[in-house]
């Protein structure tokens, strides 16, 4: 199980072929990778603040539940901060486990709580200026479907 | 004294990252308060706190929770990972 939060650039399939190396065994590897994207056209720059000690701290907490949750054989997620260009790798998530389903469902699971419960803020920067990306309902509605009886 | 912490507009709303507060508010209402009636920048930036997020030494906590025996608090908007 591993966590990175850097501002340094990755290799989404060189990290993918690492980790899937180091989980033999698994019958199922699920990776999800998030791309900067420009979403309305001009979009220079994306930056990403975060809470250094807390995000790290959030994000174990969010592997462990998953762990609780499924029987996983290994996680991995990378996060980057600082300044990103448009499309550069953002972060990504990968599961393992024995069968596809627990993989996918864990691989979502961390991905939904990622978006809304790491304490990551992202800022657009265009040639009009910058602005902070809003939080969305639907993301936070996401979260839901983790919470009630019948989530596993 | 407690780490006050600020995060994303709230951080550039007040202008600084971090400062030491002396306080004896019993929850970060309480201390919302006290930080709102300092300056105009504290006061606009706590003036919707729906739309703030608050942690306690690094947990995300409500309003109305006791800073007794806290170190550092944070406030942010909701978070925007992923």
């Amino acid at each position: 199980m591993a966590v990175r939060v850097q501002e340094a650039a990755f290799d989404a399939g060189a990290e993918l072929n690492a980790f899937a190396a180091a989980v033999a065994g698994a019958g199922a590897v699920v990776s999800f990778t998030g791309v900067v994207r420009d979403r309305d056209g001009g979009l220079s720059r994306m930056e990403v603040e975060h809470y250094p000690g807390m995000t790290e701290r959030a994000i174990a907490a969010m592997v462990d539940e998953a762990r609780a949750r499924w029987a996983l054989t290994g996680a991995l997620v990378i996060h980057r901060h600082g300044v990103l260009q448009v499309g550069a790798p953002i972060m990504m998530v990968a599961t393992a486990a024995p069968h596809r389903v627990a993989a996918f469902a864990a691989a979502e699971y961390l991905m939904d709580y990622l978006k809304s419960r790491a304490p990551f803020w992202k800022k657009e920067i265009t040639a009009s200026g910058a602005a902070w990306v809003a939080a969305r309902d639907e993301d936070e509605d996401a979260l839901s479907r983790w919470t009630g009886a019948d989530d596993r | 004294m407690i780490d006050v912490m600020y995060f994303a507009w709230v951080r550039e709303r007040i202008g600084l990252p971090r400062e030491r507060v002396e306080t004896q508010a019993a929850t970060v209402a309480e201390l919302v308060a006290e930080l709102r009636a300092r300056e105009d920048r504290y006061d606009l930036a706590f003036s919707d706190l729906r739309a703030l997020r608050v942690a306690l030494d690094q947990e995300l906590a409500d309003f109305d929770a006791p800073l007794a025996g806290v170190r550092e608090v944070a406030f942010f908007p909701p978070m925007t990972g992923g």
